[in-house]
């Protein structure tokens, strides 16, 4: 029996995507839950599973096409009628020897999106068997390009309510019409609505810079181009959003964490014992959610528009993973009332799922405060970007044991550097001192936490 | 061969294109040259097409309302015409448009080069002067107002006097006892309406299913009626097989579903299947402007083509060809080049097929939006319930609004009957003023005049147009 399996419904909001990459061809055999398609939406890249078990016998997507929850994407022959599905396996092997199959899938792919960038290499290395003039004129050619003012097909859009000369207006100050809500009847825009979105542009600090020309490379070496992957992408954008949009002023400080260190040694066989591992990480989480409820407005959102201030009275932590694809950032839900098992557990298991691309997009919002660790890694400090809508990031860097004075001489103690990046809309120096005070402190003492968290 | 100066901005073409860009570019301080070979600008509007059309035209009115004052006990004697005079007449009208342009060209201090231009490369002309030569001739920017010329059958192209294109036909060498007009879009109906009036048995072959194809079917439908009482006859979903050359005509054989049985002969046959835009013969591919699968030029929002030095507009910067889009895109395309931050984008550019009675219509038409499958209301105004219409004799015509329902804007005016070439402006304006129905039903309309039948259709949209009841649905 041939079954549909369609577009299911992703996440909240999301009712399309484009299609980055199919992983199933014609004759595949997929199970249920297997990933068959790469889907790029408004919020994240996911792959989206099977529902069903069987043979495909149809792919109806490809690579850049735009698809609606519901629209079909495979066809698969799940073996109701068993025979038909065996005749086909047996044909198989006869009709497609194994070359055969991979040209075919060869056939396919200059429609994904990192070919093209392949392909030109390739092409530049046949070039080599080209004359040394060809070369040479290829590369003169190429120059030319970002002189010329691009060719852009003029966009057919409907119709915008608003008259010749408030379009022409919002042109001229560098307004998209098309983003401006009117206020008049029918939806019409007036003038007064292109100023008034103009001026949001400006006290939200956005209007787009142009991006300055780039000289041409390839006049002092070899170069090669790759396009952006996605999560390239929208990293780039949120950063530079955040980058340009939020007064970032960054804070450090250093927790002696010495005996969080011996509680983590102490008590890791439990988390273990349980399946997870009990990480700085994760303390630091537990530390984080008291914190933020001593100081709420490191824990709230900016509306500046309406000049308030969002306190959100649930904890929320995101963290960011590194992973081979990129930055990803989900988000712990309620990390105030969860304990630290529960945390370690639940934060071993997003870094994984996260690896292997199976975080959903609605794990990906709602945070209100993150965290980035890169411990791991190293370095002594760094001042991390906030993630918008949020107001503050917290950096932890590699812990180095130091010699410290005590009461008692000085000693090796375990000291753990830390910088928060806060928005200074939102809380000023002193605030921040305190809050991370706060944090170094509670990680020093934990019993703080009772008493104020 | 002299090498002058670098030019400015260079335009070629003189037509309503090519001037509106030249006297704007003057107006806003560019020095501008106007390569155009004719003594005055005016291009095909002026010399060959809108306005000799639209000067007999008016004739043809005249004598069409004689005879309908029979009905109403105005009884006049049948018109003597003297071709040669109303011919003179045409051709004083061109004159006088056309020198008053020339004037205002002087005014501005615009330089008419007469001559065709052809590009050598994006920033070098070579123009074959009128008065013989050629000159070469540096430029910054070029505007390319080029047109388009009457576009032609090839299989059937005989060599004939008696075979006419729009330019020829409108040139009135005579008045044809039996004539066949190939073609059932705008200029073919125009001129058969011409000749029909001044007495010719006009016949007239269209390939489609219907007159004026793409246009709203209910407004054809009144046109179409007309067309068949004054033609002898119209053959729909009918081509023409072959064309040959007679002494004192053309016998023509058909095809289709109307066909005549046997071959008949007219004195004159008018080619009219529409128009092509003039991309040869101009030195492009010396540029990198690029031409498309139909012959247009690819231009982005300004007018600019794939060459940055280079600008098209008019008939050859895309569909639909005709004269007000080019002009306003000619004065978009200068402003551009003056450094404007400014775009051609127009929501409604209005069409008007001068027939008896006129069809008109702007914006989004009821059959584009069934073929985009947008939900659209319509609403109707019958020109039965139009004082004014009655007092002019004349109850055959509808006004159409195009609404979308979920904010009752109007997106679309479509217009048939007399006048309404006139009427279809205000359609304009609430399309790019993005008025909503309720917007015009609350303006004043002139009693009694035909304006007030698009005021009723936007009442008519909320069921409570005055002149027509409308019983409650309950």
């Amino acid at each position: 029996m041939v079954k549909e399996v369609r577009l299911p419904e992703v996440s909240e909001n999301v009712e399309s995507g484009v299609v980055t990459e199919v992983l199933v061809s014609k004759g595949d055999t997929v199970e249920v839950d297997q990933p068959i398609i790469e889907l790029e939406t408004d919020k994240a890249v996911l792959e989206v599973p099977s529902s069903e078990a069987g043979t495909v016998t149809e792919v109806l997507v490809k690579p850049d096409q735009e698809i609606k929850i519901g629209d079909v994407i495979i066809k698969v022959d799940t073996g109701g009628a068993e025979k038909k599905t065996e005749k086909k396996e047996e044909k198989k092997p006869s009709e497609e020897t194994p070359s055969g199959k991979e040209a075919e899938a060869g056939e396919k792919e200059p429609e994904s999106r990192e070919k093209p960038g392949k392909e030109k290499a390739e092409r530049e290395e046949e070039a080599g068997e080209e004359t040394a003039e060809e070369k040479e004129k290829e590369k003169k050619a190429e120059p030319e390009e970002p002189r010329r003012p691009k060719y852009e097909p003029p966009k057919i859009s409907e119709p915008v309510p608003a008259s010749p000369s408030v379009r022409r207006l919002a042109r001229e100050i560098g307004v998209d019409i098309q983003q401006v809500a009117g206020t008049g009847p029918g939806g019409r825009i007036s003038e007064d609505d292109v100023k008034a979105h103009a001026k949001q542009i400006v006290t939200r600090g956005g209007a787009a810079v142009p991006q300055r020309k780039l000289p041409d490379f390839s006049k002092w070496g070899e170069i090669e181009r790759e396009s952006f992957s996605t999560i390239r992408r929208i990293t780039a954008e949120n950063v530079a959003y955040s980058w340009s949009t939020i007064p970032h002023v960054t804070q450090f400080d250093e927790a002696d964490i010495t005996e969080v260190e011996e509680f983590r040694k102490q008590y890791g066989s439990k988390v273990e014992e349980a399946g997870g591992k009990l990480t700085v990480t994760a303390i630091l989480l537990k530390v984080l959610a008291a914190g933020l409820k001593a100081f709420p407005r490191f824990n709230s959102s900016l509306d500046m528009n309406a000049q308030e201030i969002i306190y959100k009275k649930y904890y929320h932590i995101a963290v960011a993973v590194d992973t081979n694809h990129g930055l990803i950032m989900p988000v712990i839900r309620d990390v105030d009332k969860k304990n630290l098992i529960d945390l370690s557990l639940e934060l071993g298991d997003i870094a994984m799922r996260a690896r292997k691309k199976k975080i959903t997009p609605d794990e990906l919002e709602g945070g209100t405060f993150t965290i980035s660790n890169q411990g791991a890694i190293g370095g002594t400090n760094f001042t991390p970007i906030i993630f918008p809508p949020q107001v503050a990031i917290l950096g932890v860097s590699r812990a180095a044991v130091r010699q410290v004075r005590t009461d008692d001489g000085f000693k090796a103690r375990l000291i753990l550097p830390l910088s928060l990046s806060y928005d200074h809309r939102a809380n000023d120096g002193a605030d921040a001192a305190r809050f991370l005070g706060w944090i170094v402190k509670a990680l020093e003492e934990p019993l703080l936490i009772t008493l104020e968290g | 061969m002299a090498e002058s100066d670098r030019k400015e901005l260079v335009v070629i073409g003189g037509g309503p294109g090519g001037y509106a860009a030249a006297f704007m570019a003057a107006d806003l301080g560019m020095k501008v040259t106007l390569i155009d070979p004719g003594e005055n600008p005016g291009g095909t509007c002026l010399y060959r097409g809108c306005i000799p059309s639209k000067s007999l035209l008016h004739v043809a009115k005249l004598i069409m309302e004689s005879r309908d004052a029979k009905e109403w006990g105005l009884t006049f004697e049948e018109p003597k015409i003297d071709i040669d005079k109303l011919r003179t007449w045409k051709n004083d009208v061109i004159g006088k448009l056309t020198g008053g342009l020339g004037q205002l060209a002087k005014q501005r201090k615009v330089e008419h080069v007469r001559g065709m231009a052809k590009f050598k490369d994006a920033h070098t002309l070579e123009v074959n002067m009128v008065e013989g030569g050629t000159q070469t001739m540096p430029f910054e920017t070029a505007i390319l107002a080029s047109g388009s010329e009457p576009a032609t059958i090839k299989s059937l192209m005989i060599d004939s006097p008696h075979l006419l294109n729009s330019t020829t036909a409108l040139d009135l060498p005579e008045i044809p006892e039996k004539m066949l007009i190939i073609g059932g879009g705008y200029i073919g109906l125009e001129m058969g309406t011409v000749y029909a009036s001044l007495g010719s048995r006009v016949s007239l072959v269209e390939m489609t299913s219907g007159l004026l194809p793409g246009v709203d079917r209910d407004l054809v439908a009144i046109l179409a009626r007309r067309i068949k009482a004054n033609f002898e006859s119209v053959m729909l979903n009918t081509t023409v097989k072959a064309l040959s050359p007679q002494k004192n005509g053309i016998k023509v054989s058909f095809e289709g579903d109307e066909a005549p049985d046997g071959d008949r002969i007219f004195d004159k046959v008018l080619m009219a299947v529409g128009r092509r835009p003039n991309s040869e013969g101009l030195g492009l591919e010396n540029t990198g402007v690029e031409i498309n699968e139909r012959g247009f030029a690819k231009v982005d929002e300004q007018r600019r083509s794939a060459e940055p030095s280079i600008f098209v507009i008019g008939d050859l910067a895309g569909e639909p060809m005709l004269a007000h889009k080019a002009t306003h895109e000619g004065r978009i395309a200068a402003e551009a080049i003056a450094g404007s931050k400014i775009a051609y984008e127009p929501q409604a550019v209005p069409a008007v097929v001068f027939t008896d009675p006129e069809v008109a219509w702007a914006g989004l038409t009821e059959t584009q939006a069934k073929e985009q499958g947008k939900e659209v209301a319509i609403a109707k105004f019958p020109w039965g319930a139009s004082g004014r219409a009655l007092t002019l004799g004349r109850s055959d015509g509808l006004t159409k609004l195009i609404i979308d329902p979920s904010n009752e804007r109007i997106l679309g005016v479509g217009i048939v009957g007399p006048g309404a070439g006139e009427l279809i402006a205000e359609g304009v304006v609430a399309i790019e003023m993005a008025a909503t129905a309720l917007d015009v039903s609350l303006s004043i309309h002139p009693h009694p005049t035909l304006s007030e039948t698009i005021m009723e259709a936007a009442e008519a949209f909320y069921g409570v147009p005055t002149h027509i009841y409308r019983p409650k649905k309950k």
